[in-house]
């Protein structure tokens, strides 16, 4: 069922009214199942067919359907000139985009991983991020720089690093970080239609989840404003934050605590910046307890950028304790399963730490 | 002269039985002037190319008045420049063009205005040719809010439609120019891009990345490198281990030109330029030319080369000089047009100096501004967590 009504969402709606019974409520399929994966190539599929100045280019995006499967489809639908594959050239292919965004056309730059994208740190940085500034308006970069970041399974050091941090550093960038699939679809959507350049921060591990997506979401126009949180879970005693894959453990640990009476609130940042403090004051003041849960390292990262700003806010004065942060360990990704296990937050993880924030 | 034109004078009284005398005198510039001489140019060192720019140059009186004014333009803009750095009212960067001028002058003459073009930081003069006044580059290099860039950029972040700067990352540049040839094949406008560099950053990967995928995908970008010799303070042969810039293209045509002869440099640009045009993909320019000035203001340029060397270009090869002399010679114009031209030029750039002294310094209100480009405004935290800055865009 899930499968056929994902063809008809892809086929367009006039499959749909077309099958659509006389007489019946007039909507089209209700909530559906769809992966991560799935979600980021309809939101490609629907930009690319909406503007034709969005393109995407990357290694293995065109032939070879993506590295991750994401743009699969893409290049048998639109084509050499809208998929590009690039010999693997980072900093080469990363500048071209970034010029080709600032000639008229809304490039999507793929990174196989974002720790390939340090190759390429400067034309994000210093020709993409900072030029509407130093031309005082007059040059324009709309472009959006996506792929997988984070920790992944196996992959050890090198390819397991999180760049929120660094990326979120910058002004000039918008950088997010959706969790579940309707986060991806609205989130990638809003960023390719930003005229500004946004790192999009996706996770290896969650392209293949499948999460529930409302109807509304589904739509074609569907987007998520970059710089508001969501609040996945309401509670009243503790309020835990956290982006991309860490949300769903927040939320399994909510579900282990709810037995034990503990109530959490837990808040899905998806965007890193501009982040949405306002949504963390006022759960903070409603709770008075906060934890920051990120797979990152904990020195000067997301969980350290929280803690200053609730410090500098209003919320502060209704802190009972003060702000925890579960982070990764502050060690480069290891190899084997139990000591990559140990090196990332873990749901026991972020329940100790609620509890002792919670001083129960 | 005046001797001739009374004879001319007085034999048109004979032959219209008026006096013309008038208007003899009114339209001496165009009776004469030779208004056209073909000139013999250097011949372009070729690699991968059996057919090169030709070996001869039209130019007319028109054109030579022209260039002659772009360049003296930038030279006097650049010699205030230096002025006003020293006297401390520029501050930080400033890389200047003084030598160079003939590249930007004859590459211009070879494209439209609806072509692009991006370059390094020796920029002030390409930022004149594609279209900004000299008022505004020198309130830029002040930081004032008169200037192209409100203040914000300063000597290397210039930029007008259709010129991409202006860029401070060495090598960054070209692969940014590549992307804009990218657009302009992807929106079939048959539009091409020219991505200049110099002969230090010749060495930078991102370049031959950029080499890679340009011929790859025939995107319609012409490869300029200003090889002005020295890469700061590094000279070519220290710094490669091949100084034939124009054959580092490898699979991509080059052609090496006199850069000191803006006729040269136009003629191999054009052809450059219908090469891209015709849908061959990439080409490859090395232009030898040659700075006066040190590597940026910080540096006197004295010490990795002799006063001797920098007196002999100026006084065998330079691009200004050699212009005026083949216009004169030719009888293209005359001593006093030039002197008139020169006095013009001199007022410009000493009303845009004043400017740019006394134009108002970017309002505080301003520092925020321009970080997002169509976003509703947004708060900017200050130094300190009481400080909450508006940034509109």
């Amino acid at each position: 069922m899930a499968t056929s009504l994902k063809c008809f969402l892809r086929a367009g709606k006039n499959v749909v009214s077309v099958l659509r019974p006389r007489g019946f409520h007039s909507s089209a399929p209700a909530a559906v199942q769809v992966t991560v994966r799935d979600a980021l190539n309809q939101a490609m599929d629907e930009e690319l067919e909406r503007d034709e100045r969005v393109y995407l280019l990357g290694e293995e995006v065109a032939q070879y359907d993506g590295a991750y499967k994401v743009s699969r489809g893409l290049w048998k639908k639109y084509g050499d000139k809208r998929i590009v594959d690039t010999p693997i050239s980072e900093m080469g292919f990363t500048g071209i985009a970034v010029g080709s965004a600032m000639a008229g056309l809304r490039p999507i730059c793929e990174f196989m991983t974002f720790n390939f994208s340090m190759q390429a740190i400067d034309q994000v940085i210093n020709s993409a991020a900072k030029t509407y500034y130093m031309s005082a308006g007059l040059q324009t970069v709309p472009i959006v720089f996506r792929g997988p970041n984070g920790s992944s399974a196996g992959v050890a050091a090198q390819h397991s690093q999180c760049f929120a941090a660094w990326y979120a550093h910058c002004p000039g960038l918008k950088v997010v970080s959706p969790w579940n699939a309707e986060d991806a679809r609205g989130l990638l959507k809003a960023a390719i239609r930003d005229d500004n350049p946004v790192v999009f921060l996706e996770n290896e591990l969650m392209y293949g989840v499948a999460f529930e997506m409302s109807e509304e979401s589904q739509s074609k126009d569907f987007t998520i404003p970059i710089g508001k949180a969501k609040i996945e879970r309401q509670g009243n005693h503790v309020t835990l934050v956290s982006h991309s894959r860490c949300v769903g453990h927040c939320l399994d640990a909510a579900a282990v605590l709810a037995k034990e009476g503990i109530e959490c609130e837990v808040i899905n940042l998806r965007s890193i910046r501009p982040m949405d403090v306002e949504s963390i004051e006022t759960s903070v003041m409603k709770t008075n307890h906060l934890v920051t849960v990120e797979g990152g390292w904990p020195q000067f990262g997301v969980g350290s950028e929280i803690c200053a700003k609730i410090m500098e806010g209003p919320a502060f004065n209704y802190l009972d304790a003060p702000v925890t942060r579960v982070t990764g360990v502050d060690i480069p990704m290891p190899y084997a399963k139990i000591l990559e296990d140990n090196s990332v937050p873990q749901i026991k993880d972020i329940i100790f730490s609620i509890k002792k924030t919670l001083n129960v | 002269m005046k001797s001739m034109l009374s004879a001319i004078s007085n034999a048109l009284c004979r032959v219209t039985g008026r006096k013309v005398a008038g208007t003899v005198v009114a339209s001496r510039s165009y009776a004469d002037f030779t208004p056209r001489v073909t000139f013999d140019i250097k011949k372009c060192d070729l690699h991968g190319l059996e057919v090169g720019p030709p070996l001869k140059a039209e130019l007319t009186r028109a054109q030579g008045l022209e260039y002659y004014r772009t360049m003296q333009t930038v030279r006097r803009m650049e010699l205030k420049a230096d002025q006003l750095y020293k006297q401390k009212i520029i501050r930080g960067f400033c890389h200047l063009y003084d030598g160079q001028e003939a590249c930007a002058a004859g590459i211009e003459a070879a494209i439209n205005l609806s072509d692009h073009l991006i370059t390094a930081y020796r920029a002030h003069g390409y930022t004149f040719t594609r279209g900004v006044s000299v008022k505004e580059i020198m309130a830029e290099l002040t930081g004032r809010k008169g200037g192209v860039a409100k203040g914000k950029g300063g000597s290397m972040h210039m930029y007008a439609p259709h010129f991409y700067g202006g860029n401070g990352i060495v090598g960054a540049q070209v692969p940014l120019g590549a992307g804009v040839a990218l657009a302009c094949r992807y929106q079939g406008n048959d539009q091409i891009c020219v991505s200049l560099y110099g002969d230090g950053a010749a060495n930078q990967g991102q370049i031959f990345e950029t080499f890679n995928m340009a011929a790859l995908w025939k995107l319609p970008c012409i490869f300029v490198c200003e090889n002005n010799k020295y890469g700061m303070g590094t000279s070519v042969e220290r710094a490669s281990a091949s100084t034939d810039y124009y054959k580092r293209g490898d699979f991509i045509p080059g052609i090496r030109v006199d850069g000191m002869d803006v006729l040269c440099v136009r003629e191999a640009t054009k052809f450059a330029a219908d090469h891209c045009r015709s849908g061959k993909g990439p080409i490859l320019m090395e232009l030898q030319t040659y700075r006066y000035h040190g590597h940026s203001m910080s540096d006197p340029g004295v010490s990795y080369r002799t006063r001797e060397e920098i007196q002999e270009v100026r006084s065998r090869s330079d691009p200004i000089f050699m212009l005026k002399e083949r216009m004169l010679s030719n009888n293209m114009a005359s001593v006093d047009e030039f002197k008139e031209m020169d006095t013009a030029i001199r007022q410009e750039v000493e009303e845009a100096a004043q400017f740019a002294m006394s134009d108002l310094e970017p309002p505080l209100e301003d520092l925020c501004n321009h970080i997002f480009a169509n976003n509703p405004p947004l708060d900017v935290r200050g130094t300190n967590q009481w400080s909450t800055l508006k940034s509109i865009s």
